[in-house]
């Protein structure tokens, strides 16, 4: 293709709004250099063309890809976007231009760059949601359990099919500090809405008490002849530890 | 005596730490409305203790007390320890709390042999029974079966659990006739041959009666003691492929031998564990269960033991060179497994990989190949990496793995071999495929 490549867009940031850069793109026949969400600074020079979010323009172009590609692209794309990756948008841009190309063979692709890129991102968020399964900590405050996490990517809505499954009929809140989000679920219904700050009040009695008892657990199980913090940092890196109740002080 | 669930779960935890397993993996079972808990088919992790153990479920016994004297336990009626019990409500009460905020995958219940050995299962399947019918747990159990238990009782107690194990500790009749004088052979391997013949029966009457209860749907395991006694590596790894294919087991633990008794019939207690002898015979488990390999092929008579300062796959690509260099964009799926430096995963990838183009080393690289030690023993479109440079040393040195994960003593013990187990025309002859 004969396209520009200076182009810069500037989207709203979500994953609809992706869809229509896809589509812009292709209708104007042109790639862009860069694709921008709202929280990105822009630079000085750059005059960035505002792409207006549409739904059914996105339609086309999400169900487009199992028909042009397959279910799986469709999947790593969906998770692409969930993750931390810088410039996450290009590269789910370029992986999808190269998947219209190729079709289903750009699976199979393993050493292209974006390709390997876009599925390592995608790894790096299913294996940190997947830890968070067993590191999320919740507090019975009443009659709810509320818990807060400090993830890297947006692994919420990896979370909420495996905790709403198992904690049925609970009322229970996760709330993901850096993304200001939380997923909520209440009366058998889960929602993710924007939270901006949470203030938890002190907890005492038997919530005191089951910390307490869990502490001294985490401390006991060890086996001191076999200490090896090596290799505990390794499995379970610091930056997971501060929201974790058996380091709490 | 009076001690509070603080005290109880202190001493009930402290003696239930020595058993290895602690995974939560098997099964998968969704929630449902009314109950609580789910169980997801890989297992997870919750946290991992100061020795880097993962820990899944609430590991404790139900009591301490045994009338047992098994000499490597610290539970044997001659130590001189604090005994506590639960009793079957504060256990659930326990699990549900611990559950509910997260610590926990569900609980692993073990005991010692409290009057009889029925008696034992008596009070376990009343916790069970709690947990299953009163608070409608739906995570993960994991019990241990008491060796001299009526067969009975063991039904009862499978139907509610997700796992059994018992555990064989000693690999052979001769330690267990010196060590654990209340255990024979006969008496571990009679539950265990009935756990098994249970799951497959229970298999078929699943496809009978679609709602047969479940028995053990997560199957058994076992855990044998390394170090403690003078069984050999070659005889352990026999015994454990035995196990996976004669009682079919999920998993066989390995437990490095940590003195706890001084007894003139086992090691002294200031011996360290031997660590790094668990950590191979962890990865020969591997090689049995994934890879593809027999025993035999890892371990002989006049090889009976592994080489500590290398892992047990290279070790058999070493004493294979004949089969190597391995061309990456033909070789076979069994054969890449056989690679040092490429896993399951990684040769999956490089199925995948080559059916859209031909793969060259930085190809490998970004599919997360260890080319380090993978470099050795493979060609890339005929060709061997670039660059590669073959000295004894440095070899090694790629070729010695997974240092870094153990404790420091073994490290150093690495650095201080004297005989070079590899040599220049060893790697040559790899490389050039001469033999």
């Amino acid at each position: 293709m004969l396209d520009r490549t200076d182009v810069v867009y500037a989207y709203d940031g979500s994953f609809e709004g992706l869809m229509c850069c896809v589509f812009e793109s292709y209708e104007q026949k042109e790639i862009p250099g860069a694709i921008r969400a709202p929280d990105v600074q822009q630079s000085l020079f750059d005059t960035a063309k505002w792409i207006e979010s549409d739904e059914h323009k996105a339609e086309r172009v999400f169900r487009s890809i199992p028909l042009k590609i397959s279910l799986q692209a469709q999947e790593l794309v969906k998770l692409g976007f969930l993750t931390c990756t810088p410039r996450k948008e290009l590269l789910i841009y370029h992986f999808l231009r190269l998947g219209f190309k190729y079709g289903n063979k750009v699976m199979t692709m393993l050493t292209d760059d974006t390709v390997c890129t876009l599925q390592k991102a995608v790894r790096h968020l299913t294996s940190e949601s997947q830890k968070f399964k067993g590191f999320v900590r919740f507090s019975v405050y009443g009659e709810a359990l509320v818990a807060v996490i400090e993830p890297k990517n947006y692994v919420l809505p990896l979370l909420a099919p495996h905790f709403c499954d198992r904690f049925r009929n609970e009322e229970f809140m996760i709330y993901d500090k850096p993304h200001s989000m939380a997923l909520i679920y209440q009366a058998q219904k889960a929602e993710l809405i924007t939270v901006d700050q949470l203030t938890l009040p002190d907890v005492e009695g038997t919530e005191l008490e089951y910390r307490r008892l869990w502490k001294q657990f985490y401390k006991t199980i060890a086996i001191e002849s076999r200490n090896n913090p090596r290799c505990r940092m390794t499995l379970m890196p610091k930056r997971y530890w501060g929201q974790m109740t058996e380091f709490e002080q | 005596m009076n001690i509070d669930i603080y005290d109880k779960l202190t001493i009930l935890s402290d003696s239930a730490k020595y058993d290895v397993a602690c995974t939560s993996s098997g099964v998968d079972r969704s929630g449902k409305l009314g109950s609580m808990g789910n169980a997801a088919k890989a297992g997870i992790c919750h946290s991992f203790s100061a020795d880097g153990r993962c820990i899944s479920l609430l590991k404790v016994l139900m009591t301490n007390v045994c009338i047992f004297d098994c000499k490597y336990c610290v539970n044997r009626v001659s130590n001189d320890t604090v005994r506590a019990g639960f009793t079957p409500l504060e256990l659930a009460e326990l699990t549900i709390n611990f559950y509910r905020r997260n610590y926990i995958e569900g609980l692993f219940l073990s005991s010692g042999v409290i009057q009889s050995p029925n008696n034992t299962v008596e009070k376990m399947i009343k916790t069970l029974e709690l947990l299953r019918n009163v608070y409608h747990f739906g995570g993960y159990i994991h019990v241990k079966a008491i060796p001299g238990a009526d067969s009975q009782l063991i039904t009862r107690l499978g139907l509610l659990a997700d796992r059994m194990s018992i555990n064989i500790e000693l690999p052979s009749q001769e330690s267990l006739t010196l060590l654990a004088p209340n255990k024979t052979k006969e008496s571990i391997l009679r539950p265990m041959g009935l756990i098994s013949t249970k799951i497959q029966e229970n298999s078929t009457d699943l496809v009978k009666f679609r709602h047969a209860s479940k028995f053990v749907p997560a199957g058994q395991s076992t855990q044998l003691i390394v170090g403690a006694t003078p069984d050999t590596d070659h005889k352990i790894l026999t015994l454990t492929e035995g196990l996976y294919r004669k009682y079919r087991l999920k998993r066989v633990f390995f437990s490095a031998y940590i003195p706890v008794a001084e007894h003139s019939l086992l090691p002294s207690v200031n011996i360290k564990p031997p660590l790094l002898r668990e950590h191979r015979l962890y990865q020969a488990d591997w090689l049995l269960r994934f890879y593809g390999f027999e025993a035999k092929e890892l371990l002989d008579e006049q090889h009976p033991n592994f080489n500590l300062q290398i892992d047990p796959k290279c070790n058999w690509a070493l004493n294979h060179l004949e089969k190597f260099p391995l061309e990456i964009n033909k070789a076979p799926y069994e054969m890449l497994l056989r690679v040092p430096g490429i896993g399951v995963i990684g040769a999956q990838r490089i199925l995948t990989a080559r059916r859209s183009s031909a793969i060259d080393f930085s190809g490998l690289k970004k599919m997360g190949i260890v080319l380090k030690r993978a470099q050795y023993f493979i060609t890339c479109r005929g060709k061997i990496m670039e660059g590669l440079k073959i000295t004894s040393d440095g070899t090694m040195r790629a070729l010695m793995t997974d240092q870094y994960m153990l404790p420091t003593p073994y490290s150093e013990q690495l650095s201080l071999f004297n005989e070079p187990f590899l040599t220049r025309e060893d790697v040559q002859q790899c490389l050039t495929g001469q033999t």
